[in-house]
């Protein structure tokens, strides 16, 4: 019996954070963040030298066939160092809907250079968790028509499209009727966007007439928000502890003032089991499928309601400076936010785990 | 990653609940001590290993070697049938672990085996009247007499003095050394002369604790663990033990589901609760913080097994799940509605009134056991390294 990290998974952990460290600090961040450029063709490069978007590709593939908590401890760095990186799409979502739901011709021809990264993924998924007014994709039999708000991983050369039946496409990036529009969101180290479907072409995963393919691409694509927001609320709070030690008021570091503590400790005790529901679920997600759902469901659902009172707290303790764009902190606050509203926020997700138990 | 204990645990675990159903019938009904029933049923349990399973033969317990993951199979089949697991209490949970790290040959010889069997039983002597949160500072003394310890003071809180047979309590016996240095640890029967116990009504209507009264107590002077002076560490040995009994979440999850099954069956205007969102979204609220401590603790229980480190994973156990087994007893008094005010013995009362006695129950928890505000002084302090308070200068 062990819950715990493995000795590479330790490593996989050190190895992408020792990378951003060196080649995504924070003045890289603030770069893309503030630039709006397409994507930080640099950084990718690196994530592809470690593997990174081919790591849930089998070998056959070219990639390397870890797991999807293996892929959550990559997302829980990413998300502490706010990496400009594609990743829950690109190198979750779709590489499991093509490897789950796609032809054998389907899977040799994407995931190859998925797994290179030389082609990057997006996912429109979002209306199958939660269709806001009358947002939705038709299929006619050869093309999609309709609306999908969100695209995670948004400037992608092929996205991964669900339906209103939850069947899901690729969409080469470039097809005619595909309209895209980048959209303005409080997280600037992601780009998100809105696809417009004119009768576009696409190509069918044909397995995924299976409805459940759908939801294991959210479910997964919800472990790695979770795992994001943990990463990043973890550094919140690492950085609110330093801080408290180093900035003096009243002759003392603010640190030994117990208001100041108490919310430490409190960021601490919320944050600290969020580490061992994350690994869980995404454990759960391969290996205990009578459980996946449910605590996919309630994790995301339960580090999003830490994370947002972490991002709040946090800022607190660094008093005025933390609102300031000075120590972009903003920047883990504002992918905390985020990351909380995709993929279904927590009302939602807290009500799709008690229809899970027949509680609703 | 194996959550899988492996084929020789299952085993074990099969034949765990084997014992449970063969033997069922024997244990005793009610968690409250039974003077007839309990002891037999500490001794059935003993005897085939499913309690005091790793104390030595010695000193009264199974004597088998310490597993881990056996003590933990034992818990979840006892709790999954909900069948005691024997006794409990501030003796055997806290005293008896502290014991066969520090007491001597003979206190073990002589203490551990009557307590396992529930021939004694103990209370702990430490709050003070002006020593509560700042225990160190408690000011009972113990003076050496001869060869007789003679104690005077007064505790406070003391849960279970009125019928408990022995105490073990904490004295300052050094008045002229430094504040944590100057406390030894004793142990004396509670039938001493000198004693006198006033219980202290609490407001849950039962009396929990009591005040204990000290006028020239004298016991041996071996009745002393560890080295005169040495009590703090001692004490914080015991408390230890403590921390890790409160805020059980195999506990909160049986209780987890006793909530759900309420709000399945009561209604309001002939809509089940379960079905009014409000309530079903901080039902479900709940169950993701109970998960959380649930997989919080597996990750402890492996820790200890793989011998890693995590601490901070533990110091925040008795903080976090005292607050959420509050909050759950609290929205059950919320669900029941007019209803959540029903207590003690009448009609419409449900579950024996036990939604309100363990809302009230768990504040006490909260404050009992080091206050949730010291226990967020320890989370900063040890487990965030942050600075200590400045010491006033007196
Ligand atoms: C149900 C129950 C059972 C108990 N059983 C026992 C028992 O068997 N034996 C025994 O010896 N004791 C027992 N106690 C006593 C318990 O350990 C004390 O109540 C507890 O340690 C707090 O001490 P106090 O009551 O004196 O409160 P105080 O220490 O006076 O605290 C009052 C308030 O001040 C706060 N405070 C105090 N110091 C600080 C600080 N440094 N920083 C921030 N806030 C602070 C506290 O958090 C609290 O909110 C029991 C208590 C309860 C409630």
């Amino acid at each position: 019996m062990e819950f715990g990290l493995s000795k590479e998974q330790t490593l996989l952990q050190d190895s992408v954070a020792r990378y951003l460290d060196r080649h995504a600090p924070l003045e890289r961040v603030r770069r893309y963040a503030d630039d709006n450029e397409p994507r930080a063709q640099d950084v990718w490069d690196g994530l592809c030298d470690l593997g990174i978007p081919g790591m849930l590709i089998c070998e056959e593939h070219g990639g390397i066939g870890l797991s999807v908590l293996d892929a959550a401890l990559v997302s829980e760095i990413l998300g502490s160092r706010v990496a400009p990186a594609a990743f829950v799409a690109s190198a979750v979502m779709v590489p499991l809907a093509i490897a789950w739901a796609g032809s054998k011709e389907q899977q040799s021809r994407w995931l190859e250079p998925l797994a290179a990264g030389r082609v990057l993924a997006g996912a429109a998924v979002s209306e199958a968790a939660e269709a806001r007014h009358d947002d939705a994709v038709r299929w006619d039999g050869s093309k999609l028509h309709g609306k999908a708000l969100f695209a995670l991983d948004f400037n992608a050369d092929v996205y991964l499209v669900a339906d209103h039946n939850r069947a899901l496409y690729l969409v080469d990036a470039a097809a005619p009727g595909l309209e895209r529009t980048q959209l303005s969101t409080i997280d600037k180290t992601r780009r998100f966007g809105e696809l417009i479907f004119n009768g576009a072409p696409a190509e069918l995963l044909p397995l995924s007439s299976d409805r459940e393919v759908c939801s294991r691409v959210l479910d997964a694509g919800r472990i790695m928000l979770a795992a994001d927001t943990l990463g990043a609320a973890q550094t919140m709070l690492n950085r609110a502890v330093e801080y408290s030690k180093q900035r003096v008021q009243f002759g003392r570091a603010i640190g030994s003032f117990q208001a100041v503590k108490h919310m430490c400790a409190e960021m601490a005790a919320e944050l600290e089991p969020c580490r061992a529901m994350m690994w869980y679920a995404a454990y759960a997600f391969e290996s205990i499928p009578a459980e996946a759902q449910l605590t996919t469901c309630h994790t995301k659902a339960h580090i999003s309601e830490v994370g947002t009172f972490v991002a709040r707290t946090a800022t607190e303790v660094h008093g005025g400076i933390g609102f300031t764009d000075e120590l972009g902190l903003h920047l883990w606050f504002k992918r905390i936010g985020a990351n909380r509203q995709l993929l279904g926020g927590p009302q939602s997700l807290r009500e799709e785990a008690a229809r899970i138990q027949q509680l609703a | 990653m194996d959550l899988s204990y492996g084929s020789q645990y299952e085993a074990f675990r099969q034949q765990t609940r084997a014992f449970i159903e063969a033997h069922r019938h024997l244990a005793p009904q009610d968690l409250r001590f039974d003077r007839e029933k309990t002891p037999v049923w500490q001794k059935l349990l003993i005897d085939n290993g499913y309690a005091a399973r790793s104390i030595p033969k010695q000193y009264g317990g199974f004597g088998a070697e310490p597993d881990i993951l056996k003590t933990r199979i034992i818990a979840e089949e006892f709790a999954r049938a909900q069948v005691s697991p024997g006794m409990g209490g501030q003796g055997i949970a806290y005293l008896v672990p502290m014991l066969l790290d520090m007491g001597t040959e003979e206190q073990k010889q002589r203490f551990i085996p009557p307590t396992l069997r529930g021939e004694i039983t103990w209370c702990e002597g430490y709050s003070e009247p002006n020593a509560g949160s700042d225990l160190a500072s408690l000011t009972t003394s113990a003076v050496l007499d001869g060869n007789e310890w003679v104690v005077n003071g007064q505790k406070i809180w003391t849960s279970t003095a009125e019928s408990a047979d022995w105490m073990f309590c904490l004295v300052r016996s050094e008045p002229d050394a430094p504040k944590h240095q100057g406390l030894s640890f004793l142990l004396f029967s509670m039938r001493t002369e000198g004693i006198r116990v006033r219980p202290l009504g609490t407001m849950t209507g039962d009396s929990h604790f009591n005040e204990v009264f000290f006028t020239n107590v004298r016991l041996p002077q071996d009745q002393i663990v560890g080295r005169r002076g040495q009590g703090w560490e001692v004490a914080n040995a015991v408390l230890l033990h403590e921390r890790d009994n409160l805020g059980d979440p195999d506990a909160t999850l049986l209780r987890f589901n006793a909530l759900v099954d309420l709000m399945k069956r009561e209604t309001v205007d002939g809509v089940r609760v379960l079905d009014n969102p409000v309530f079903r979204d901080r039902l479900m609220k709940i169950q993701g913080a109970v998960m959380a401590m649930r997989f919080n603790d597996l990750r402890l229980l492996s820790a200890k097994l793989n011998h890693k480190d995590a601490s901070l994973a533990a110091m925040i156990v008795k903080l976090q799940g005292t607050e959420l087994r509050h909050e759950l007893e609290g929205l059950a008094i919320d669900a029941l509605g007019e209803l959540g005010i029903l207590y003690g013995d009448g009609p419409h009362l449900r579950a024996g009134g036990s939604w309100q006695f363990m809302y009230m129950l768990y504040l006490g928890l909260i404050i009992g056991g080091g206050t949730a505000q010291i226990q967020k002084n320890i989370i900063s302090e040890r487990g965030l390294g942050m600075p200590r308070e400045p010491k006033l200068k007196t």
